[in-house]
């Protein structure tokens, strides 16, 4: 069960202000997600061993060669908070 | 002697190893060289964390990484994969940082450090493969800032953690740790520890059995010995007034020497790591036989190598395999002037004035420093001119001969032709009688041995001058 405190607590992990009525509509929601995904507990997986990947592929690997990066400009094309370059947040501790 | 740890300090390092020696950063192809480049110039959608970007590991990092945990000591996982750790901090700019949780790369390693009471193992838990976030950076002062300024450029380099367990139990032992961390990892030529945020530490620290307390911002190794000194007397104040040690994380502010309390409500669960599903499993194992093949001459085995084939003494081959640069450069000199001397001129007095200086090998040259050597072994300069000369190579410039010259420090030569023509007088009777004589010709021979003696280093005018006055006698 997901509690209303528990959607307050994940909001602010995202920073993310939720309201008094979201929260508890987020807990209700989630909670049936995870109700609707409870059915795979039925499953019995004990001799099957963790996927970690769908693909049934591994060591995908790029050459240690330099490509282009982009240019500053359009790095910071997407925000209007810049100062010198850099991108520009409100205080932080 | 055995050190009985009065406080039952128990220490454990964390430490973040940029791999700035490979071209790329971990998951995209973006150059690793953007020191004293503008912000946000090497980045791109990947290391940006636009959407839809998708990463691609380096080869390269891999095999680094492996290289290291062969090095530690580890064993290297079978199959690897990598999770996504989960915080919002402007520093990630995708919401997460892309690390390794339940499968590092390697784990099970030990190094050996010089410790209290003589060697002593450093178990090592475990080394991981991880993403750099960006750097934050603040407006004015931290206290009154307002903003902070973000550069990517070092998103997305690849870096190395390696935890060790808490089996220092000294900020001494600590900062011998780092180092010697610090010394494998030269010789493995995979960064470059002399670039800013090349290595990073965090610390735990308990004492009398109490709860650790994570120490975080320690950028230095010196800083490292300081903030642990400061917070094992905080703590141990702290209890002695009657108060308890609560797990918590603390911040180390460098430039007052103390460590703050950070009040984080984040906790290991909040991070909800879960599988990165960008990034296909890594199978590694079958990879080591070849990368082992790579590793150089580690500074332990070099260490014993120069005791036997140098003949040189425990504390010496140490001091001279710390830096991969030191241990070159004193086999270079070694190839010309006896190892037993070559070890205290090199490992004693020339690191001792570089240290003094913070300065690194490469302030010196080799032929310098065997200049002074061969000068000192023919009695041409006393050993304190020497020392005389290093020091004003550091500190001025200029080849040792020169200075010398300009400091007349010859004034010793003049002893030396003395007792050359004291030596050559003695030693050749017979052409002395021949001179006494009247045979002018063999002052000719006399003075050629005083030349001899000299090794050259004598005037012929002066040593001629000095027979005739001597044989007057």
């Amino acid at each position: 069960m997901i509690t209303k405190e528990e959607v307050e607590h994940v909001g602010w992990l995202a920073r993310i202000d939720i309201s008094d009525d979201e929260s508890y509509a987020y807990a209700q929601k989630l909670n049936s997600v995870l109700d609707y995904f409870g059915q795979l507990d039925e499953v019995d997986t004990e001799d099957v061993p963790p996927t970690y990947h769908v693909a049934d592929i591994v060591n995908v690997f790029r050459e240690d060669k330099v490509q282009d990066s982009m240019p500053q400009e359009e790095v910071l094309a997407n925000t209007e908070h810049k100062h010198d370059g850099n991108f520009k947040a409100p205080r932080i501790i | 002697m055995v050190y009985d740890n009065p406080d039952d300090v128990k220490i454990g390092l964390e430490v973040h190893v940029q791999l700035n020696k490979l071209k790329t950063k971990l998951f995209c192809g973006c150059s690793t060289d953007y020191h004293n480049s503008d912000p946000n110039s090497h980045v791109c959608p990947v290391c940006l964390g636009l959407p839809g970007s998708l990463p691609v590991i380096n080869e390269r990092a891999v095999e680094f990484a492996i290289k290291i945990g062969l090095a530690l000591n580890c064993s290297i996982v079978e199959q690897t994969q990598f999770h996504r750790k989960n915080y919002y901090y402007p520093d990630l700019p995708k919401g997460f940082q892309t690390t390794q949780y339940d499968y590092p790369i390697a784990g099970n390693g030990k190094i050996v450090i010089e410790g209290e009471d003589g060697e002593r193992v450093i178990r090592i838990t475990r080394a991981h493969m991880e993403e750099d976030p960006g750097r934050l950076q603040h407006i004015g002062n931290i206290e009154r800032s307002k903003g902070t300024l973000i550069n990517y450029n070092r998103s997305g380099m690849a870096l190395i953690e390696i935890v060790s367990e808490p089996d220092m139990r000294s900020p001494k032992e600590a900062r011998r740790y780092l180092d010697k961390l610090r010394s494998i990892l030269d010789y493995l030529d995979v960064f470059n520890g002399d670039l800013e945020g090349a290595m990073r530490v965090d610390a735990n620290v308990s004492v009398f059995n109490g709860q650790r307390v994570e120490v975080k911002n320690i950028s230095s190794f010196k800083g490292a010995e300081r903030a642990l000194l400061y917070e094992i007397m905080r703590q141990k104040n702290h209890i002695r007034r009657g108060g308890t040690i609560t797990m918590e994380t603390r911040h180390f502010d460098e430039a007052r020497g103390v460590t703050l309390s950070m009040r984080t409500k984040e906790e290991e669960h909040d991070y909800r790591y879960f599988p990165e599903p960008d990034l296909v499993p890594l199978r590694v194992a079958d990879r080591v036989p070849e990368v082992i093949k790579t590793l150089p001459e580690l500074p332990d085995a070099k260490k014993e190598r120069f005791m036997k084939e140098y003949n040189i003494a425990d504390m010496h081959a140490r001091a001279l395999t710390i830096e991969i640069k030191v241990a070159n450069f004193y086999e270079e000199v070694v190839s010309k002037v006896d190892p037993k001397v070559a070890a205290v001129w090199v490992a004693d007095i020339l690191k001792g004035e570089l240290n003094y200086r913070d300065l690194t090998i490469d302030a010196f040259r080799v032929e310098d420093i065997v200049d002074v050597m061969e000068l000192v072994i023919a009695n041409s300069i006393t050993e304190q001119s020497g020392v005389e000369i290093i020091r004003t190579v550091l500190d001025h410039g200029g080849k040792p001969q020169d200075i010398i010259n300009k400091k007349g420090l010859l004034k010793v030569e003049d002893n030396i032709v003395a007792k050359a023509v004291e030596e050559a007088i003695a030693q050749n009777p017979e052409a002395v009688a021949d001179y006494r004589a009247g045979k002018e010709k063999s002052l000719n021979f006399i003075v050629g041995k005083v030349m001899q003696k000299t090794k050259g280093r004598a005037d012929a005018r002066e040593a001629r001058e000095r027979l005739i006055e001597k044989l007057k006698e």
